[in-house]
């Protein structure tokens, strides 16, 4: 063999591995896929909005504690989490700039958006689940917040960023005070990208299952007050699919398909939100 | 009048994030002190976990940690370059197109569901391949890869695509061919980028707790082989963490906690300020 013929063929052996691994990484990831849409269209159905959770072998049973729960538990995670997220990039980006301070809070932020979720759980079952003396809602949504706040964060402070400079100083030409020209030049100058960051933030956190074990714990009833422990979609579903009940299961992967695409439709919107600004 | 109220409270929330880690830490370290007295750096050295006679020793739940996470990159890594490459050099433009759909729906799936699936359709056919329980560290090692695969893949075809057409054409003019010029050039040139995409997944991979609470078996003992159950501190956290019945109990569970945190947090600097910060040079 030649040694041109020699390189010929190593490369198409070298080419030959990377589309296999491709093949094999795209065949996990469709068999999972296609067992979450298999399992949990299998398992949908009306009962599971009208009727909240049941002991096993009980027909009339559901997951409407749980998806209310759920929608508690992330609302009101955004209610603490945005809010402090965009301030925290509004000053960052307006006010902190290149300063080693902003630079310092920016590189932090990326590391929390990274930490182990389980973590923060532990953290705040030590300074809200302790001294309240027991779970609760508020809990799990500190908890989700704490996680959401990075995200926000880094998305307002890119976002904001993009508005030109022109556009402040011709606000300030106008006379507008500093805050005046954020609220009414640069957060309008960038709503798609905040909103896009504040949908993200929402995804990244709607999965969680591992902060919620111990803060908001879980419930098989339905309720809505936050001083109790409130039941999830994510860890109704660890619960449920662990279970050795067959019913059990099959409402399991039910929250499963539904949590999958709850979350995914947030994160199409949020990229076609951007997409379209940036088409503008 | 508004102006400073609205810096402040800006400048305040931008603090919050700081203090807040900075509390984590605290909070962390306070609460694990009992356990830290009690046993010293016999708690990270000890693999005896036994709550019911008060020994608390981390080792095999660090090692489960360590060992699952050094599996799964030791899986992901070569497929997920095997991946990237396929996409940035050998695949069609529509090939590319519904991978990159792939990818988002991939990372909307709950990790919860990785460890259903695990549970009950991939085990069954670890035991059925090599006998024993199916749930191990093997398990954990394939379901954490398969978690970590598509961000490893997207980043790392990421890296690769900023390679400037002139370096491939010219080696191209030199006669190389397509796998000379991935391997003497695109990998070189992105190699900061593929490492650093891989010690991020590394940190989360350490960390995630969902997708192996499932699989691994949460036994506190040191594997003999890769097909024994054993336990990471995740899940060690995620299976005890409200069972816990004595103050020397939480406290220790309190210390695994604090013991995560530290490792994630320094592979996830590492990266950061190492490699990805040369990318940003780059780019």
């Amino acid at each position: 063999m030649t040694a041109v013929q020699k390189r010929i063929l190593i490369n198409k052996v070298a080419l030959g591995f990377s589309t296999l691994s491709a093949v094999i990484a795209l065949a996990f990831l469709f068999w999972i896929l296609g067992v979450l849409m298999m399992k949990g269209v299998d398992a949908l159905n009306w009962n599971i909005f009208i009727y909240e959770g049941s002991p096993p072998g009980y027909p009339e049973s559901g997951l409407k504690h749980a998806l209310v729960g759920q929608l508690i538990l992330v609302g009101l995670a955004t209610l603490i989490g945005v809010p402090l997220g965009i301030m925290a990039g509004t000053y960052l980006s307006e006010y902190g700039k290149n300063s080693a301070l902003a630079h310092t809070i920016r590189d932090i932020s990326d590391i929390m958006m990274s930490a182990p979720s389980i973590v923060i759980g532990a953290f705040v079952y030590a300074v809200v689940v302790m001294p309240m003396g027991h779970f609760s809602a508020w809990a799990g949504a500190i908890a989700l917040a704490i996680i959401m706040i990075p995200v926000i964060l880094r998305t307002t402070d890119d976002m904001l960023q993009l508005v030109p400079g022109t556009l402040r100083e011709a606000a300030f030409a106008l006379g507008a005070p500093k805050y005046k020209v954020i609220m009414d030049v640069v957060y309008r100058g960038a709503k798609a990208g905040i909103l896009t960051g504040v949908l993200l933030g929402i995804a990244r956190v709607g999965g969680e299952t591992a902060p919620l074990l111990f803060t908001s714990f879980n419930d098989n009833f339905f309720t809505t007050d936050l001083n109790e422990a409130m039941p999830s979609l994510t860890v109704t579903m660890f619960n449920y699919a662990i279970s050795p009940y067959d019913d059990w299961q099959q409402l399991g992967w039910a929250a499963a398909f539904i949590l999958s695409m709850f979350i995914l439709g947030l994160n199409i919107i949020g990229r076609l939100i951007l997409l379209m600004g940036k088409r503008k | 009048m508004i102006d400073t109220l609205f810096h402040n409270l800006t400048r305040f929330s931008a603090f919050l994030i700081l203090i807040i880690v900075a509390w984590i830490f605290v909070v962390l370290f306070n609460q694990s002190t009992e356990a830290m007295h009690a046993f010293g750096f016999d708690f990270i050295t000890n693999d005896e976990w036994a709550p019911n006679v008060d020994k608390f020793g981390a080792y095999a739940a660090i090692f489960g940690s360590v060992a699952s996470t050094f599996l799964a990159m030791l899986l992901a890594i070569p497929v997920a370059i095997g991946v990237a490459i396929f996409l940035s050099e050998i695949a069609h433009d529509k090939i590319k197109g519904f991978f990159g759909v792939s990818v988002e729906l991939l990372a909307a799936i709950p990790s919860v569901i990785y460890g259903m699936w695990g549970l009950f359709f991939f085990v069954p056919i670890l035991r059925e391949l090599f006998g024993g329980m199916g749930i191990g560290l093997l398990a954990a090692g394939i379901v954490l890869a398969i978690m970590i695969l598509p961000f490893m893949a997207a980043v790392t075809r990421d890296a690769m695509n900023t390679t400037p057409d002139i370096l491939k054409e010219s080696a191209y003019a030199l006669g190389g061919t397509q796998w000379d010029v991935i391997k003497d050039v695109i990998i070189p040139y992105a190699k900061a980028g593929i490492i650093g995409s891989v010690i991020l997944a590394l940190g989360r991979a350490i960390g995630e707790t969902m997708a192996v609470t499932f699989v691994m078996g949460n036994v506190h003992k040191v594997p003999g082989s890769i097909l024994d159950p054993t336990t990471s501190i995740p899940v060690t956290l995620a299976n005890e963490f409200t069972e816990a019945d004595s103050s020397l109990y939480f406290s220790s569970l309190f210390g695994l906690a604090l013991t995560l945190l530290v490792m994630s947090f320094v592979v996830i600097a590492v990266a950061k300020f190492y490699f990805l910060r040369k990318v940003r040079k780059a780019s």
